[in-house]
């Protein structure tokens, strides 16, 4: 399968917004005329995370999910707050390809099986957004914008997540996330060697170089965001180093 | 000049997108929902995610399968997308064998176990077959070698006649049916409407037929 460059946008209704270690959010926008950048400079995918859905419902979120479908033709991936068979119903109705889970996934495993025989596996993501323990034992997975912890082990988790029905995974490690230090890729490898799903990586990304070493390692695909709004670089760069690296992109 | 288009809604997956791609593209686009509003199209398309069983049945409840059999040898455009695209053939394996619409002879079978995975789901590059033929599909300009188009599906076409094979892509070590056809009759496995400009232009090709 092809290397995917996904844009990821996190979204607090109406505009785009950026944090570090998924805190302390600085607005940047609109988020439809970065995606519309994104989606002209050949982002495979867009992301789009509602970071207060949890918080507050979800007003104005779908809106720009529609706005955006009817404009970008590329697939749509929406999460934050999807709780519910009802929520993701919604969500693809208002234009989403695929869906995005985390805190109903992880609270509830039970939903992932459900959404998963309604909509198909290729249509549910499943989130880990993870730290490490401090004692050395593995990661632990978070919810709720990384705010709650669960003590669970996030390798078995993920696992756990694809036996139910997860078609992919996207693996946050929230120590890296918005510092442009590059990725961490202790735990994602785990994963991308015992699972057979796609695993896209996100969390840290600061060069294209950071994104060849991802797709080198086998992830499916990297879900980016600080280096593109902030234009440290953009995706037809990022795709010429993976193209030098020999590494098939969609050009 | 704007064109017409209608879209056979049979009750199964998401319109929107394509709906939307084709007013963006500034199609006069009207949505039939019980067979009655195929026989004045200029063009249609069969859309649709999910699974051939249920799709049959929806177009059975909804009196389209006879309308949209006739609208296809009347010689007007046709292109199904995805399910819509299996939904052209003669027979289908998944559930069980059942019968489809018969406008390409042949059988939607599953994906072939050399596959990289189960489902397809992402970019894959089209590869024209040399021998397949249909007149609507060479008025494509997109539709050509190397174009990335996307897809989602656990099952493809296998037509009877090589000829109707209009392109394949790879999956791993198996090769996949990414297109099939004849004279007026264009079905894409893969979703014009997700592929970015390169599928868009497709559609609004498909709307000068």
């Amino acid at each position: 399968m092809v290397f995917r460059v996904i844009p990821r946008l996190d979204i607090k209704p109406p505009n785009l917004v950026k944090g570090i270690n998924l805190e302390g959010v600085r607005k940047l926008g609109n988020p439809t005329d970065f995606a519309r950048r994104y989606y002209e400079d050949g982002a495979d995918e867009l992301f789009y995370q509602d970071v207060v859905a949890s918080l507050y419902g979800r007003k104005g979120f779908m809106e720009l999910v529609t706005h955006t479908a009817n404009e970008l033709f590329v697939p749509l991936t929406v999460g934050g707050g999807l709780r519910k068979l009802d929520d993701i119903q919604k969500a693809l109705r208002h234009g989403a390809d695929k869906v995005c889970l985390n805190t109903q996934a992880v609270t509830q495993p039970e939903f992932i099986r459900e959404a998963s025989a309604k909509f198909g596996n290729q249509c549910i993501v499943v989130a880990l957004e993870v730290v490490p323990y401090r004692d050395g034992r593995g990661w632990e997975p978070l919810f709720n914008n990384g705010r709650e912890h669960t003590g669970l082990d996030a390798e078995e988790w993920a696992h756990r997540a694809v036996e139910l029905g997860a078609g992919e995974l996207l693996v946050t490690d929230i120590h890296s996330e918005g510092t442009k230090r590059g990725f961490d890729f202790e735990f994602g490898d785990r994963l991308v060697k015992e699972l057979n799903v796609p695993i896209v990586l996100h969390g840290g990304a600061g060069s294209p170089e950071d994104v060849v070493k991802a797709a080198d390692r086998g992830y499916s695909g990297v879900a980016i965001s600080s280096i593109l709004h902030y234009e440290k670089t953009a995706i037809h760069d990022i795709k010429e180093s993976l193209e030098k690296a020999g590494i098939t992109v969609r050009r | 000049m704007s064109s017409q288009v209608t879209i056979i809604d049979y009750g199964l997956g998401n319109l929107h997108s394509l709906e939307k791609a084709m007013e963006h593209l500034g199609a006069e686009v009207s949505v039939d929902v019980d067979g009655s509003a195929i026989a004045d199209a200029e063009r249609i398309i069969i859309p649709g995610v999910g699974a051939f069983p249920e799709g049959m049945n929806g177009m059975i409840a909804r009196n389209q399968v006879d309308e949209v059999r006739e609208f296809a040898a009347s010689g007007r455009p046709v292109m199904g997308i995805c399910l819509g695209c299996q939904l052209l053939l003669s027979t289908s394996e998944e559930f069980g064998e059942r019968e489809g619409l018969g406008i390409i002879p042949g059988k939607v079978v599953p994906l072939p176990a050399e596959s990289a995975s189960v489902p397809h789901v992402g970019w894959s590059r089209l590869q024209i077959n040399e021998s397949g033929r249909s007149a609507a599909g060479e008025k494509l300009s997109t539709f050509t070698n190397g174009t990335w188009t996307y897809f989602v599906h656990s099952y493809h076409c296998q037509p009877a006649d090589d000829h109707h094979r209009l392109a394949v892509c790879g999956h791993g070590d198996a090769v996949l049916t990414a297109a099939v056809g004849r004279d007026n009759i264009l079905g894409f496995q893969f979703h014009p409407e997700k592929s970015s400009s390169e599928g868009l232009r497709m559609l609004e090709e498909f709307l000068q037929l």
